[in-house]
């Protein structure tokens, strides 16, 4: 079987097969023959229980080996359980998760690249909390992740996830359209509100730069896990809504890639400019070195 | 492409790159002085050099020259494991030309004496390309069964060589062979498209002017 170089050609098969997104996804890449349905679905499986534990096992006195990072998801944490969050609990629980797996990556443990590790935070801190939030049981939420996995494949195919390649769009603003679809898939939306969601995801994450402070995975990386979880969540709810994104999903990677294509150097992972050329920024590696 | 290449690899943070990518360099090196490596010379390159020590690039080479794979959670603690294990190593920085950015050249020495250098990079997404071998150019990434097989150049010996790989009825999908000079040190990188066994480890090893034999078969890169 082919497979599909655009979201219009992926809804289009899956269409044809008369299979949801989630099925498709997992047919087309099945078919290579590497894996049967039954091992790759255990396989997704796998790897949300590898993003639950993370979650689990994050300790907030832990510290990256630079000093940059560790202990905001403990303080988020413990904002949430005062009562106090304006938000209310599903977002703050998004945040929290969002920083801690964020850290946890920074701090060295084991998590899974989703697309990239810097922006391995966004689909758990977005699933999980959704997942609980609904009741829903664990399979769902493995669906949830081949969508994801989906749309992923057509943004590598046709721009990148790679911020070295096209900025933080690529990797947070991917992270951030995967979750939105997936989100949608969470609350039984149709396969074209999923991949609305993505645009819409997409879109509001276009031209963000990779700045990070030292070239490290830390600033400002933890903290954009959070924008691309909640961005997902917006996106989904207005997809979810009825609301269009008046340019079409396969466009608007296009678009991503030419912003990738025309951003400068400097602001492609390289630390030379951006947050990681400011003076605070060159203070502290100074400190550190 | 496949979806656990978007979603996955399960690794040790914070980097694919400069930390997943650095454990599979230090695996292929040792694959590559075969046994149990005992002294690492580790010089490290370009972007490996400015930013390695906060990726924690240094620990996962060393962790994978013990053969931990990229997501085991020891990776933080391998420079003290080497000390419990007997691996001692020592770190610089190289300047290479024209090698991929985040690169590095291992040299490692087994406890039967045997030494290895290798050169590899780290493109992303954990994968990585070793780049040179002994100081001779070579391109592999042991993503699919490679074979690489270190000799004196002989008349005939590559024929030999691949007779072997034919008579178990595996297919060459690549093969390059590089020299230092006519009849000097030879090294020959086979890419197959089934798994090698050990028999044709061994056949090839007992060619005459083959000193080393070295298989990478994917899914058993921590033996």
């Amino acid at each position: 079987m082919s497979g599909y170089a655009s979201v219009a050609e992926l809804l289009a098969l899956s269409d044809r097969l008369d299979l949801p997104l989630w099925k498709t996804v997992q047919t087309v890449d099945c078919a290579g023959g590497n894996m049967t349905a039954e091992e790759s679905f255990a396989a997704m499986k796998n790897l949300l229980s590898v993003m639950r534990s993370a979650d689990k096992n994050y300790d907030p006195a832990q510290r990256s080996v630079s000093g940059l990072s560790g202990g905001d998801g403990g303080k988020m944490d413990a904002y949430i359980a005062s009562g106090r969050s304006i938000a209310g609990p599903l977002v703050g629980r998004m945040i929290a998760a969002a920083l801690r797996m964020g850290e946890c990556n920074a701090c060295m443990k084991r998590i899974v690249a989703a697309p990239t590790a810097g922006a391995c935070g966004v689909l758990p801190a977005v699933l999980i909390p959704c997942g609980e939030a609904l009741a829903l049981p664990e399979d769902a939420l493995v669906e949830a992740l081949y969508v994801a996995a989906g749309i992923g494949e057509v943004i590598a195919q046709r721009a990148s996830i790679s911020g070295a390649e096209s900025g933080c769009q690529a990797e947070i603003g991917s992270a951030s359209a995967m979750a939105a679809a997936a989100v949608v898939h969470l609350r039984g939306g149709t396969k074209e509100q999923m991949a609305n969601a993505a645009a819409l995801a997409l879109k509001s994450l276009l031209g963000l730069v990779c700045d990070p402070v030292g070239g490290l995975v830390e600033v400002p990386c933890i903290k954009r896990n959070v924008i691309g979880a909640v961005n997902a969540l917006t996106a989904a709810e207005m997809s979810l809504a009825g609301i269009e994104s008046r340019i079409p999903p396969d466009e608007v990677i296009d678009a991503m890639r030419e912003v990738g294509d025309t951003m400068p150097a400097a602001l492609r992972e390289t630390a030379q400019g951006g947050l990681a050329a400011t003076p605070t920024a060159q203070n502290r590696l100074e400190e550190m070195v | 492409m496949s979806v656990f290449d978007i979603l996955g690899p399960v690794m040790v943070g914070p980097s694919s790159s400069h930390t997943a990518g650095a454990v599979r360099m230090g695996q292929i090196t040792r694959r590559l002085v075969g046994g149990e490596p005992v002294r690492a010379r580790i010089l490290l390159a370009g972007s490996f050099a400015s930013t390695g020590a906060g990726h924690g690039t240094p620990r996962a080479l060393v962790a994978g020259l013990m053969g931990f794979m990229p997501d085991d959670e020891r990776i933080p603690r391998s420079f003290e494991i080497a000390g419990e294990r007997g691996l001692s190593f020592s770190f610089g920085t190289v300047v290479l030309r024209d090698a991929h950015p985040n690169s590095a050249l291992i040299t490692a020495e087994n406890q039967r004496g045997e030494r290895v250098e290798v050169g590899a990079s780290s493109p992303g997404g954990g994968r990585i390309r070793v780049f040179s071998l002994d100081g001779l150019p070579v391109s592999f990434s042991g993503e699919v069964p490679t074979l690489i097989v270190r000799s004196e150049d002989r008349p005939g010996y590559v024929s030999r060589v691949t007779g072997v790989i034919a008579a178990q009825g595996i297919n060459m999908s690549k093969l390059r062979v590089e020299r230092q000079e006519r009849g000097g040190r030879a090294i020959m990188v086979i890419e197959c498209d089934q798994r090698i066994p050990y028999k044709v480890k061994m056949a090839i090893s007992a060619i005459e002017g083959v000193s080393k034999v070295t298989r990478l078969n994917p899914g058993e890169e921590s033996k």
